[in-house]
């Protein structure tokens, strides 16, 4: 398809981290040393560019009318049937395009926040090979046009996830985290896996775009087909999109497949500011919003239910953020409960027009998040790098040392706080508007977690910045960090800080018409001044040290605790692995391979052994004994043809 | 092309190595021997290719058959089909592999490698047989050198191992003697598969021939409950041996079960059909289940086995065309990562002389080659996208769900729960070798990969990846002959 001569570029957005994975992986480690890091960083710059020359080309092609969902480039990778198959394409539609984007600038961020950090480490060439790996992996994932497509990219992200989660390979801990990380998507995974088989049965194709046609014209083959076959009382059109959702779930680290997110931060911080921030615990979130039309229009149960767990896993992660001491603890659920936010407002939202404001929201939201997310998390990587601890009680008075890095992390966190104008506002000003419309229930949840968010992200701020006064940290010498970590920072800012401004709803909505989007005054002022009020309650308790918050903390006790200890959910999950499949599945089923299986199989070869062994002493030689066999046998014939000759 | 030359290559390779004087020229010759197996089967490939690109539609191709013993109509007939040309392909890319990792073998070499290039003419001649006769003579040929290759150069409980692998795979050829005399006398006295095919055996005979013919080579492939040679054969044979006993012998059983048991009787596959998902949906869920509890790494790789072998008979049991495509796809996947697998085991054991996953730990710094190859052998058996693994399970799901109605599902959806467990019990696996800190003082110093496992290794590796990332090739090899196979069962 050549008609869009830009769309050609489209096969290097990927292929240039693919590429730079290959020769880093293959060859970085003797040859490129520690120009890796360049190497790695400019073939990235070059996919940025591409990613920002083919969006702007596709939103200004159609500017003013509605986007088109263009299939490019396919190319049949696995033919099971004339009709099913797994193709390599390039979806073209707003939200690919808006991901590629995001995905390649977070990305060329960490790149060069990465020289900095990385610098000196053994493996620096491998990291950036799982860089390249990463991104590409993500790029495919936004850009599959085919079902089963877009779990190949899905199930490699995972893997490079793991890889370098696991970075720091021989820490224990590293280790613990990257496995616990892939098992549990692995198992929110079988859930996709099946969703995507109910799914292309029913609707006769993996191809996204035919499958939205078949499984959303009203009294079409397929949908009545998937109504007509239930099992436990759902269609298998429900249940084939809830086990969808459930892998979208695990990925996005909601309740409650969250348990690996907070231990991913094993993983250098650069990392958790890519993967497990702006990119991939978003994929969840971009998978709903790729089959919106069916979640929509066909299932709208399945929907409901995904704005409820989006608004559970919100302020579920928001109360356990309050408690945690470890700062990149508190920005993973902080993670979570963003996530949360993009869930629910696709959760409460309907197909096409005003209806489809949730829509717009949840992408809109999601593409600020990932600016100001990666900010904070490179931000706390800085610290992290400063004072060479996770802990908060090992911070504090940290702004005449990192003044850089103090006033881009104030500028994330007043984004995330929703203070206007900075770039939260705008998102989750549209995405509470959608649930105000939508579901009053869910909306009150989210403006409690509103409060929440702001509370503990300046929380954070003040117990590093501000708290203690300047004590023993002059004993660090160095500064806060070379230049290529204090650029992506400024950069980052900046965006966090005006992307608000952008009209997100001529550009993205959920039928691709444009949707106008209006800021409701007295609307905003609610949600505004929960967040003023969380940041007030903030600075009351930690601004200088004081004694409050271990008062606040007694007074809540029990619930203080138990979201202390994340809800006991680890120690849940741990009792039924360990407990119930090692001991009760597992062992069971290796001792009676062992004993019973292995045993029948031995029994039959002893037994053929001891009747061979008793039937041997017969042949003894004896002419007497044979002789009495004889007598015996004649005795005994005769009786026989006695009896039977009646 | 000539068939004949695909087992004159390892009959003179056999033949040149008795000959040898000292041990370098009995590995060079080898060596060269393997290689030239390996030129061989890709140029059959190729012609393969050709013959069809070029509208060549018939079932089977290079066809040739010579008499053998007329009086009982026993034929020395060949001709391949795109299955044996993916069994051959892998055949030989496991043989080379197998001969260089066995380059250290210091105690017999010579015996050592006359039974290595002797059990591999058995595979080839097996693959390419269409005499029953004949077919089951190859298959026993690369019996023996088993029994010989664990009970000599074995180790552990060695005889053990050696008497009860040589006697249940006996016990199922015994099974598989009596099949094909009941097929040669119900079918008019005749050996040849393609006679076969073309007669109607009555369904009350089939009923009866066909378990006996499945089980019997049901016990080669590991089906659920007669798999139970595997982790003892597997643990105490030597590398090479482990290699060819996963990744050529267990394909012997897999080929048969097809190509004789459900080919030539369908009536008695349809009949069975559900009792084979059921004995390898158990094998894939309890294999994978007992694997997450062993400790030692030739015993995970073996339940692994089972578990994953348990794709292929579920496969053939699941009858579409698309399902025995996949199991056909997970037998050349299967050969070539368990192969890989075995050899990354015998490379880790020959350093650290322990084979117990809890007395390693931090592998990765002293043997990154080995310990990577390792990772991504791993990521193969897990089902990960781009290898190998995930191509043919897939391609199984896909094909089993063609099958609407609850049983299928609910067996398909049991076998596609193993991808947890064996995530779980790979990264474990991984997670105490090649991760962690480094348990032993001594591992520190360990040298990596010497040439000759390097190159057997990424062999190996490039069979898994060229499956993995461009899987249509096998697709397009395999489809077509699963489609024969799929007309005879539906009788179209």
């Amino acid at each position: 398809m050549d008609i869009y001569g830009y769309i050609k570029y489209l096969l290097f957005i990927p292929l240039l981290p693919l590429a730079a994975f290959v020769l880093l992986g293959l060859f970085g480690k003797k040859y490129a040393g520690k120009y890796a890091g360049i190497f790695g960083t400019v073939l990235m710059l070059a996919a940025t560019g591409f990613a920002i020359y083919t969006a702007y080309s596709y939103f200004t092609t159609y500017s003013g009318g509605s986007y088109p969902r263009i299939n490019a480039l396919s190319y049949t990778w696995l033919k099971f049937s004339d009709t099913l198959s797994i193709d390599m394409g390039f979806m073209v539609d707003p939200i690919s395009m808006m991901m590629i984007v995001v995905v390649t600038l977070v990305s060329l961020m960490v790149h060069i926040y990465s020289l900095g950090y990385m610098k000196g480490e053994e493996r620096f060439a491998t990291y950036y090979a799982y860089l390249g790996l990463f991104t590409f992996s993500m790029l495919g994932l936004v850009l599959s046009s085919n079902l089963f497509q877009i779990y190949i990219f899905w199930e490699l992200v995972g893997v490079s996830s793991f890889l370098l989660i696991g970075y720091y390979y021989n820490k224990p801990s590293a280790v613990a985290a990257c496995k616990k990380a892939f098992i549990v998507t692995r198992f929110a995974d079988l859930g996709f896996l099946i969703g995507i088989l109910i799914l292309s049965y029913t609707g006769g194709t993996l191809d996204f775009n035919t499958l939205i046609v078949n499984l959303t014209t009203d009294g079409s083959a397929s949908i009545s087909s998937g109504v007509a076959h239930t099992f436990l009382g759902a269609s298998a059109l429900t249940w084939g999109a809830a086990l969808v959702f459930i892998g979208g779930a695990g990925k996005s680290a909601m309740f409650p497949l969250h348990i690996w997110l907070p231990d991913a931060m094993e993983g250098p911080t650069p990392v958790s500011a890519l993967i497990h921030a702006a990119t991939m615990v978003v994929a969840g979130v971009y998978l709903v919003a790729r089959m919106f039309p069916i979640f929509a229009i066909t299932v709208p149960a399945v929907l409901e239910m995904i704005g409820w767990v989006g608004a559970i896993s919100a302020i579920f992660a928001a109360v356990i953020a309050c408690t945690q001491t470890d700062i990149k603890r508190v920005l993973a659920y902080s993670t979570m409960s963003q996530i949360g936010f993009m869930l629910f407002a696709l959760g409460v939202s309907g197909y096409g027009g005003e209806a489809g404001l949730g829509y717009t929201a949840s992408m809109f939201h999601l593409f600020t998040h990932a600016l100001f997310k990666a900010l904070l998390f490179l931000g706390a990587g800085a610290v992290i790098h400063y004072v060479h601890s996770n802990e908060m009680k090992d911070m504090g008075g940290l702004r005449k040392f990192m003044p850089i890095t103090h006033i881009t992390f104030l500028v994330a966190c007043l984004a995330i706080a929703g203070v206007p104008p900075f770039a939260g506002f705008f998102s989750k000003e549209e995405i509470l508007l959608a649930a105000h419309h939508h579901n009053p229930a869910i909306y009150w949840i989210a403006i409690i977690t509103s409060g929440l968010t702001a509370f503990y992200m300046f929380r954070l701020y003040f117990s590093i910045f501000w708290s203690k006064p300047h004590h023993s940290h002059h004993t660090h010498s160095h500064r806060e960090g070379g230049f290529a970590m204090m650029l992506p920072l400024i950069l980052l800012a900046f965006g966090a800080a005006a992307a608000g401004f952008i009209p997100f709803g001529k550009f993205v909505s959920s039928n691709g018409q444009p949707l106008a989007s209006h800021f409701d005054l007295q609307f905003s002022i609610l949600p505004v001044g929960i967040g003023l009020a969380g940041i007030a309650l903030a600075a009351l308790f930690y601004f200088r040290q004081n004694s409050r918050p271990d008062k606040a903390s007694a007074a809540f006790g029990t619930l203080y605790k138990s979201a202390y200890h994340k809800f006991y959910i680890d120690e849940l999950y741990l009792f039924i692995t360990k407990k119930v499949l090692f001991n009760l599945v597992g062992k069971p089923a290796a001792w009676f391979d062992r004993n019973i299986v292995d045993g029948m199989i031995n029994l039959t070869g002893n037994a053929t052994q001891k009747v061979s062994a008793g039937i041997r002493k017969m042949q003894s030689g004896k002419v007497q004994q044979y002789a009495m066999y004889f007598l015996g046998g004649v005795i005994l014939l005769a009786i026989i043809f006695i009896y039977t000759r009646k | 092309m000539n068939l004949l030359l695909i087992i004159i290559a390892p009959l003179l390779t056999a033949l040149m190595v008795l000959l040898c004087r000292n041990k370098q020229q009995v590995k060079w010759v080898s060596l060269t021997g393997s290689l030239i197996q390996g030129a061989l089967a890709f140029a059959l490939y190729f012609a393969f290719r050709s013959e069809t690109a070029n509208g060549n539609s018939s079932q089977l191709l290079f066809e040739q058959k010579h008499i053998l013993f007329s009086a009982l109509n026993i034929n020395f007939h060949l001709g391949v089909d795109g299955i044996s040309v993916a069994m051959i392909m892998l055949t030989s890319l496991v043989v080379i592999a197998g001969v260089l990792v066995s380059w250290n073998i210091e105690k017999m070499t010579k015996e050592f490698y006359f039974l290595l290039v002797l059990l591999a003419l058995g595979a080839y001649g097996f693959f390419i047989s269409l005499d029953l006769f004949v077919l089951f003579f190859f298959l026993e040929v690369s019996v023996i050198p088993k029994y010989l290759l664990i009970g000599i150069w074995g180790s552990g409980k060695k005889e053990y191992a050696a008497n009860k692998l040589a006697l249940m795979l006996m016990g199922g050829s015994a099974l598989i003697l009596v099949g094909i005399l009941g097929l040669y006398f119900t079918a008019g006295h005749s050996f040849d598969i393609t006679t076969l095919s073309k007669t109607t055996i009555p369904a009350h005979i089939q009923h009866i021939i066909f378990p006996l013919l499945f089980a019997g080579f049901g016990v080669f492939t590991a089906l659920f409950p007669l798999h139970t040679w595997v982790p003892d054969g597997h643990s105490s044979a030597p590398t090479a041996g482990s290699m060819f006993l996963a990744g050529i012998s267990m394909k012997l059983g897999g080929y048969g079960c097809l190509r004789v048991a459900t080919y030539l009787l369908p009536e008695g596959a349809r009949q069975y059909a559900d009792i084979i998902i059921i004995l390898s949906a158990i094998a894939i869920l309890y294999g994978a289940f007992a694997t997450m509890m062993q400790k030692d790494l030739k015993y995970i790789n073996a339940y692994s086995s089972v578990s994953h072998v348990g794709f292929s008979l579920l496969g053939i049991g699941m009858l579409t065309q698309t399902a025995i495509t996949g199991a056909l796809m997970q037998m050349v996947s299967h050969g070539l990562m368990t192969a890989l697998f075995f050899a990354v085991i015998g490379m880790i054991y020959d350093r650290t002389h322990t084979r117990q996953v809890n007395e390693m730990g931090g592998l990765m710094r002293p043997l990154p080659f080995i310990s990577t190859v390792f990772f991504i052998v791993g990521l193969c058996s897990l089902g990960l996208p781009g290898l190998s693994g995930f191509v043919a399970e897939m391609t199984v799901f896909v094909g089993s769900w063609e099958n609407n109605d609850t049983f299928h599902r609910v067996a398909t959806i049991a076998a596609a729960m193993s991808i947890v467990v064996t995530a779980v019990y790979i990264l474990r696996a991984i997670g105490q070798t090649a991760m962690g800190p480094l348990k032993n003082e001594q591992f520190a110093t360990l040298k990596d990969a010497a040439w000759n496992e390097r190159l057997a290794a990424i062999i190996l590796l490039a069979g898994i990846l060229a499956i993995g990332i461009i899987p249509g090739w096998l697709n397009d090899l395999l489809r077509p002959a699963a489609e024969v196979i799929m007309n005879r069962v539906t009788g179209s």
